[in-house]
C-alpha cells in the first residue's frame, strides 16, 4: 500500500536518512519509533513531499510518488497528522475542518465525512465556531486528526500523537486511532511513546540516528530485550 | 465645523487611497514575511497604465482603472515569479534587498521610457468633476468616486479572503504554510494569487491619485509607498483590517497636519508616528504579541 525503499535524506551536510525502507500493508497499522533525533519526524516529512530525498523511492497504491508535489500525494489519499498537531490558530474549528478537504468537490461526501468527525469527536461539533488556537492540546489534536480524516485518506500518516497529552487522553487517542484503522484506513504512526505505540500496531520498525535497526510485529518487538531496556522502561 | 467635516472628507479620500496600498504590502507580508518594497512602485506603474489608457487608447475612467488593475495584477505576479521566488529559502534579508533592487529597476525603466517630467492626467468627463454641497461642507464628485471604488474594491476583497476557497488558502497558509500544503494546497500558486490581489489594488490606487492629484511621474510611488507601510505598520502588518484603519488614520493626519498650515511638516508627522508605533506597540494597533512556540 504505502513503501519506502532505501531513502536517503541530507540536511545540508548532515546524512538525516541513511537509505532506510519501510513498507505498510493495507489495513495494517505500522509504528515507527525510536528516540528523539532518530529520523522518524523526517521520515514522514519526506513521504509526504514537504522534504525532498536525495535518493530512494516512495511509492503508494503500486505508484512512484517519488516526485510528486504535496498536494498531489494528498489527492492520491496520503494525508498526515504533523508532529505538533498545526492546526490553524486564527481559524475557526470549522473552517480547520473545511481545509481538511480542500482538494475534494464532492460536497455530499465532504458533509457526510463533517458528521462522521463531529460524531468521533463530539467536542469539536461543541466547538466548532471556536478558534483553533483556543482549544487545548487534546483538543487540538482531534481537531488535527479530524482534519486529516476530512481529506478521506487511504494511508494516514500521524507524527506523535500523544506529544504533549495527558496519560488519560492519550488512552483516548490511541484507541480512536485503532478505530480509524478498523474502519479501513491503513495507518503509519511515530511515536516516542512506544508502549502504548507497539500495543495498537500490527507491525513496528525501530529508527537509530537515521537507520532501520529492527523490525518486526509489534508482539514479537515488545518482548525483544533491547527494545524494552531503550524505550518500554524495562 | 463646516472646516472640520471638509477636512474629514478630504482625509477619507487620501486615506482610502493609502489603505488600498497598504492592503498589497500587508497582505504580502502576512503570507510570506516580505515587506515588498517594489509594491509603491507597482502603484506607480498603474497611475501610468490609467494616464496612457485615457490618453492614447482614449478610454473612459473606469475602464482605464480595470485595465490598470489587470496589468498591474501581472505585474505583481512577475514580480513575484521572477525575483522573489527563486529566493524562497534564502534569508529575509536577501529577499528585502531584491525587493529594493525591484523597485529601483522599475522607477528607472519606466523613467527610460517616458521620461522624468511630471505628466497632467487626462481631464475627467463633467459628471466626475463637479461637486455638491452638504451643509455647507464642499463634496467632489472625484472624492465620492476616489472614496466608493476604494470601499467596494476592499468589500470584494474581504469577499475573496473570507468567503472563497483561495482565500481560504492564503489565510491557511499565512498561518502555517507546511501545514497548508499537507491539507493538499498549492502554496507557490496561492501566494502568486496574494501577489496578484494586492498589486491589483495598488494599480487601481495609481489611477485614483493620478485623478485626484492631477500628476504623475515616475517617482511618485516612492513616497505614498512608504506612508503606506506606514500605515500596514500602524494597523499591525500582516492583518487586513489593520492596514485600513493604518491607511485612513495616516490619510486623516496628512490632511490635518496641511489644513493647520504646517503642510511642510505632514511627511516628518507621519514617519514620527512610525517611530512612535514601533517604540510603544511593535505589533500595531490590531497585532498581537506572538510568542514563540517550541
Amino acid at each position: 500500500m504505502f513503501e519506502v525503499e532505501d531513502l536517503n535524506v541530507h540536511f545540508g551536510g548532515i546524512h538525516a536518512l541513511k537509505g532506510i525502507s519501510l513498507r505498510v500493508d493495507e489495513g495494517e497499522i505500522v509504528t515507527l519509533v525510536g528516540a528523539n533525533g532518530a529520523g522518524k519526524t523526517t521520515t514522514l516529512r519526506t513521504a509526504s513531499g514537504l522534504k525532498k530525498p536525495t535518493s530512494g523511492r516512495i511509492t503508494l497504491d503500486g505508484k512512484d510518488i517519488t516526485k510528486l508535489s504535496a498536494q498531489d500525494r494528498v489527492k492520491r489519499g496520503l494525508c498526515q497528522v504533523p508532529e505538533g498537531r498545526r492546526v490553524f490558530p486564527a481559524m475557526s474549528v470549522s473552517e480547520n475542518l473545511d481545509l481538511g478537504a480542500y482538494l475534494r468537490r464532492d460536497r455530499a461526501g465532504v458533509a457526510a465525512d463533517l458528521t462522521n468527525v463531529f460524531e468521533r469527536f463530539p467536542v469539536l461539533g461543541e466547538r466548532r465556531r471556536q478558534l483553533a488556537g483556543t482549544l487545548s492540546g487534546g483538543e487540538q489534536q482531534m481537531l488535527a486528526m479530524g482534519r486529516a480524516l476530512m481529506s478521506r485518506p487511504k494511508v494516514l500518516l500521524l507524527d506523535e500523537p500523544s506529544m504533549g497529552l495527558a496519560p488519560l487522553l492519550v488512552q483516548e487517542i490511541f484507541s480512536i486511532i485503532a478505530d480509524i484503522n478498523a474502519e479501513g484506513t491503513t495507518v503509519l504512526l511515530v511515536e516516542q511513546n512506544a508502549n502504548m505505540a507497539l500495543q495498537v500496531a500490527h507491525r513496528a520498525y525501530v529508527m537509530e540516528t537515521g537507520t532501520m535497526v529492527m523490525s518486526g510485529t509489534a508482539a514479537e518487538l515488545s518482548q525483544t530485550d533491547d527494545i524494552k531496556k531503550a524505550y518500554l522502561g524495562g | 465645523m463646516g472646516e472640520f467635516a471638509q477636512q474629514v472628507i478630504n482625509g477619507l479620500s487620501l486615506g482610502s487611497i493609502y489603505a488600498l496600498i497598504a492592503l498589497g504590502y500587508t497582505m504580502v507580508y502576512g503570507i510570506i514575511q516580505l515587506i515588498n518594497f517594489a509594491h509603491g512602485d507597482v502603484y506607480m506603474v498603474g497611475a501610468y497604465v490609467g494616464y496612457f489608457s485615457m490618453t492614447t487608447l482614449r478610454l473612459g475612467f473606469f475602464e482605464s482603472l480595470l485595465i490598470a488593475m489587470v496589468i498591474c495584477m501581472v505585474l505583481g505576479v512577475v514580480i513575484e515569479r521572477v525575483a522573489y521566488k527563486p529566493l524562497r529559502n534564502s534569508t529575509r534579508i536577501a529577499v528585502l534587498i531584491t525587493a529594493i533592487g525591484v523597485s529601483l529597476l522599475l522607477e528607472y525603466t519606466m523613467m527610460f521610457f517616458v521620461g522624468a517630467a511630471v505628466r497632467s492626467y487626462p481631464p475627467l468627463p463633467d459628471y466626475l468633476t463637479g461637486s455638491f454641497q452638504v451643509g455647507g461642507v464642499t463634496v467632489g464628485n472625484q472624492q465620492v468616486l476616489i472614496i466608493g471604488v476604494s470601499l467596494l474594491l476592499m468589500a470584494i476583497l474581504q469577499l475573496i479572503v473570507r468567503r472563497t476557497r483561495v482565500g481560504r488558502a492564503m489565510r491557511a497558509v499565512s498561518q502555517d504554510a507546511d501545514a497548508a500544503r499537507l491539507m493538499g494546497i498549492n502554496v507557490d500558486n496561492t501566494i502568486s494569487f496574494t501577489f496578484a490581489l494586492g498589486s491589483a489594488l495598488a494599480g487601481a490606487a495609481g489611477v485614483l491619485v493620478g485623478v485626484y492629484y492631477n500628476s504623475i511621474n515616475p517617482l511618485m510611488g516612492i513616497l505614498p509607498g512608504l506612508k503606506a507601510f506606514v500605515a500596514a505598520v500602524f494597523g499591525g502588518i500582516g492583518l487586513i483590517p489593520g492596514a485600513l484603519i493604518g491607511g485612513f488614520f495616516i490619510g486623516g493626519v496628512e490632511t490635518f497636519v496641511s489644513a493647520a498650515g504646517q503642510s511642510l511638516y505632514k511627511d516628518a508627522v507621519v514617519f514620527g508616528i512610525l517611530i512612535a508605533i514601533l517604540i510603544i506597540k511593535p505589533t500595531g494597533l490590531l497585532g498581537r504579541n506572538v510568542k514563540e512556540k517550541v
